[in-house]
């Protein structure tokens, strides 16, 4: 297994306390595979996708233990993954290409980067110019400030620059939301080529809108209130989901082709729990169609067919 | 659960503020001292109270000057007129800062661009000039005349700053919302803007206040200050006419000079305390 | 209902407002009572300065809109306000749209601070009650809180319930769900297509082509400012004409089925200068028949290719006409 994540636990120290924002996640992740992270708002999956790589305050390490080609990261220690940061293990954050420095060239933000690193840029500038035609930029952009270029174009630089030593594992936070539906195609699907072209080994793709997970995503883990909720291949998850928080969330989807006066989609009534003070057992309970008195009790992620988790004791019973 | 008052929240982080602890607690003392001091001596600043030159003994806390007047009297009063000063003058910078920053960063357009054009202007008129002609028509000057002299010169800074923030206030949604319900643009600024805005606008008057009480000890000690009264900054400037420094009396000059540093020292730690507590990204956990 | 002629937004920049950037290009549409239009754009097109023209939050640079026949531009004082009483908007960002200083309901306070001075209390708080319902909020989770103590979904319907203590006939909904949660975002949908079968017309601003399809019966495809193509949904969506709209529909990511192999690419170019372009078509420079049609160096005009359905493409026309 490429990515192996046992029990781990983040909380955020606020000033009432610890929020429980990311509770016993235990998952793994094959070579090669690309897993889409799914869920809402609060659920924990940016939390997850920023603790394996940049766990600093007010995020705490509570316990677990992550791993990466049979190596352990000490996650908890920010001067040791140094050591795993960008050539081992990359990403790409929210806003990232908002976040380059407005007042630096492309290829000075790029080389003092690698120098950070402690990787000579001239060696690897013949590299670096290649990727760049993958994706379709031209060297020119080197020598241009960011406000030259458009988001797409900004987008796949930081692509690019992320993945520039072939990391084993890449992260990447919410990289199409803020763009346009052309633009998103091309850098989803760049996505899975950079993968292809064994560029990155294995990805996690952190987003909310799942039709985009369909399209690059070999598998699927949705995610709610800090626990995993249903882990499975995009073809499962899409259409035959088996967690109640899953289904719903499907169906609420509306895709091109669904009429409101045809079918009316329903979402799901009620609001996720505050992660302060979560309640005991399963945290879907309060809004689950199906709940019932074990839910009581906190469901384990449980494989219940091959490479199918799920957290839910009626679909524990429908298989036992 | 029931969540915590923003109040009380924000009392919180005041009260663990070092800066603002330590900024508050400095000023404290000089409010008191100003407050009371006076209460405390039964000389006015001008007395003739010993003969000579003598330096801190029990009867006379911090010496006398040359011409034997009680330093610590003079001491005492003049913080109560920098204190007025820093309140009137700040006070004004502040008002008319207001006034315009509000109006050019609401209304932009035409009317931006001229406010804008006004406020360089009086940002390049070199104030000392203004003050050097004025004072030689004037005989008396008193200590109202400097203050709004002050006033009329610092509110450049605060209308900038205020407009700024203005201006990103204004295109947040729920102004949109405001006028989309019929409310006139004045009623926008005061109900909406203004109520937003209040932290902020507490950090502009102290900066406004230190930067009065500082321009009024430098304008007193090349003196163009009030001409009938007693201020630390015309405290300095007598002890160096009057060579304090080269005679050694160091209880004339040290006293008002560290004060003023003090004070205006005081003031901008806690502008930068204030900061932290209103700006939770400043905080550190 | 509400009608569109002409309408041009012009915005001058650069130093002493040299530069010009046209946002909205002579656009020409009409809303019917009781209608849902899409708006559908991407960032840039213009669709938000249309929908700020239209609750006259910005200025009109020509053109004519029109509420049931009235010259909208002309209104001043409180003929302007009686327009407000018809009609009302809803913005993106939930949290942004209240003051987070005072209390959610403030906003109601305002409306009858504003609107109605000479209600008494029992009124008034009857009719919270019951736009609050039919919003399907319940009063008694919502009124009395801060805007951080409520859920995004809760906020925006409570903007909603809002605007029906008027009688808004038109309401301009710009993106208002694309920063809510998978869930609650079909609720709020389901809420608006509510309403419009009560007669309320709705201009549905978004960018995502699936919503407008699920909630309206006709869209306006918008792009750099200029109308491309115009009609009833499944028209447009199923037998798309112009070029961009083809390439929309093919690179929106579905829940049925893969994106296509054979697709558009889309060469990388600079930012070209809007200027540039000013005198042909504005999809010039990313439409894959670049310099095929022959008139593409002129301003396309919006034609009716079907009934009901418009398309502003020279080339398409060309190639139909032959056909």
């Amino acid at each position: 297994m490429s990515l192996q994540v046992e029990n781990l636990t983040v909380y955020y120290q606020t000033l009432r306390g610890d929020v429980h924002a990311l509770e016993s996640t235990t998952f793994g992740i094959a070579d090669g595979e690309i897993m889409g992270l799914a869920g809402e708002s609060g659920c924990g999956k940016s939390t997850l996708g920023n603790s394996l790589i940049l766990l600093k305050p007010p995020m705490r390490f509570v316990g677990g233990r992550a791993e990466l080609d049979n190596e352990e990261l000490p996650i908890w220690d920010m001067e040791k993954m140094n050591n795993f940061r960008f050539k081992k293990i990359s990403t790409i954050p929210q806003y990232a290409m908002n976040a380059m420095n407005p007042i630096r060239k492309i290829g000075k933000m790029v080389s003092e980067l690698l120098k950070s690193r402690k990787v000579d840029f001239k060696s690897t500038l013949p590299e670096l110019k290649r990727r760049l035609d993958l994706v379709e930029l031209s060297h020119d952009v080197l020598n241009m400030y960011p406000i030259e270029l458009s988001g797409g174009m900004k987008q796949r630089m930081v692509m690019v620059l992320s993945t520039l030593m072939n990391p084993s594992l890449l992260i990447a936070d919410e990289i199409t939301s803020a763009l346009d539906v052309s633009t998103q195609k091309a850098v989803a699907e760049m996505l899975v080529e950079f993968r292809d072209r064994e560029f990155v080994k294995s990805m996690i793709v952190i987003t909310h809108d799942i039709s985009i997970l369909y399209q690059i995503a070999d598998s699927i883990m949705i995610m709610y209130a800090g626990k995993l909720a249903e882990k499975a291949s995009t073809e499962v998850i899409i259409n035959s989901p088996r967690h109640p928080y899953t289904k719903l969330l499907i169906s609420s989807l509306p895709d091109i082709g669904v009429k409101y006066s045809q079918k009316k989609l329903t979402g799901i009534p009620g609001k996720p729990p505050l992660l302060l003070d979560p309640p005991t057992g399963c945290r879907f309970r309060e809004r689950c169609p199906v709940a019932f008195e074990k839910c009581l009790n906190e469901p384990s992620f449980i494989e219940i067919e091959k490479d199918h988790f799920v957290a839910c004791w009626k679909e524990f019973e429908k298989n036992a | 659960m029931p969540q915590p008052k923003k109040k009380n929240e924000m009392l919180y982080f005041m009260l663990r503020n070092a800066k603002l602890r330590i900024g508050v607690a400095v000023l404290l003392i000089f409010v008191v001292l100003a407050l009371v001091g006076p209460l405390l001596t039964k000389y006015q600043p001008r007395d003739y109270v010993a003969p000579g030159v003598e330096p801190p003994s029990s009867e006379f806390w911090f010496g006398t000057t040359s011409f034997g007047e009680d330093v610590f009297t003079q001491f005492v009063y003049g913080l109560r007129a920098t204190f007025i000063v820093g309140l009137i003058g700040g006070g004004l910078g502040t008002l008319i800062g207001i006034l315009i920053g509000f109006i050019a960063g609401y209304r932009g357009g035409i009317v931006d661009e001229i406010l804008n054009m006004f406020t360089n202007i009086v940002l390049v008129i070199p104030s000392l000039v203004v003050l050097l002609i004025i004072a030689a028509y004037l005989e008396v000057r008193g200590f109202l005349f400097e203050s709004i002299f002050i006033g009329f010169f610092a509110w450049p800074w605060a209308a900038r700053a205020i407009r700024a923030q203005t201006f990103s206030l204004r295109s947040r949604e729920f102004v949109d919302l405001a006028r989309l319900s019929g409310m006139k643009p004045l009623k926008i600024i005061i109900k909406e803007i203004a109520p937003n805005m209040m932290s902020y606008l507490l950090l502009v008057y102290i900066l406004q206040f230190g930067g009065a009480i500082l321009t009024a000890a430098t304008l007193d000690f090349i003196g163009l200050g009030p001409t009938n009264s007693v201020s630390l900054g015309l405290m300095m400037n007598n002890a160096v006419i009057y060579s304090a420094l080269f005679l050694g009396m160091w209880w004339w000059f040290i006293p008002p000079g560290l004060a003023i540093t003090a004070i205006v020292g005081a003031l901008y730690v806690t502008n930068v305390g204030l900061d932290e507590v209103f700006n939770p990204k400043l905080r550190e956990m | 209902m509400l009608e569109l002629e002409k309408i041009s937004k012009i915005y001058k920049t650069g130093t002493f407002g040299g530069k010009e950037l046209q946002a909205v290009n002579n656009v020409n549409f009409d809303v019917k009572d009781g209608e849902v239009i899409s708006l559908i754009g991407e960032s840039g097109s213009g669709k938000s300065t249309i929908g700020k023209m239209i609750l006259r939050l910005i200025s009109i640079s020509s053109g004519t809109i029109r509420l049931n026949g009235v010259d909208i531009a002309t209104l001043k004082g409180d003929a302007l306000k009686d327009y407000y009483r018809n009609v009302q908007g809803v913005f993106q960002d939930p949290f942004s749209s209240y003051n987070p200083i005072f209390k959610a309901d403030r906003i109601f306070r305002i409306i009858r601070e504003e609107f109605f001075p000479k209600i008494n209390n029992c009124e008034w708080d009857k009719k919270i009650d019951s736009s609050l319902r039919a919003v399907g909020l319940n009063p008694d989770e919502v009124l009395n809180k801060f805007p951080h103590q409520l859920s995004g979904g809760q906020l925006q319907r409570f903007l909603i319930a809002r605007a029906l203590l008027l009688d808004v006939q038109f309401l301009v909904a710009d993106e208002i769900i694309s920063m809510l949660d998978a869930s609650t975002r079909i609720d709020v949908l389901n809420l608006l297509a509510e309403l419009k079968s009560r007669g309320l017309s709705i201009l549905f601003i978004t960018h995502d082509l699936s919503l407008g399809y699920y909630i309206s019966e006709r869209a306006v495809i918008l792009y750099r400012g200029c109308v491309v193509e115009m009609g009833a949904t499944e028209q447009i969506y199923y037998h798309p004409m112009h070029p961009y709209t083809k390439m929309l529909m093919v690179s929106v990511p579905r829940l049925d089925r893969k994106w296509e192999e054979v697709e558009m690419k889309l060469k990388a170019k600079l930012k070209a200068k809007q200027s540039e372009l000013s005198s042909g078509c504005v999809y010039y420079e990313r439409c894959p028949f670049l310099g095929v049609g022959r008139d593409c160096h002129k301003p396309p005009t919006l034609i009716e290719a079907e009934i009901g359905h418009f398309v502003a493409c020279s080339y398409y026309m060309e190639v139909n006409e032959r056909v």
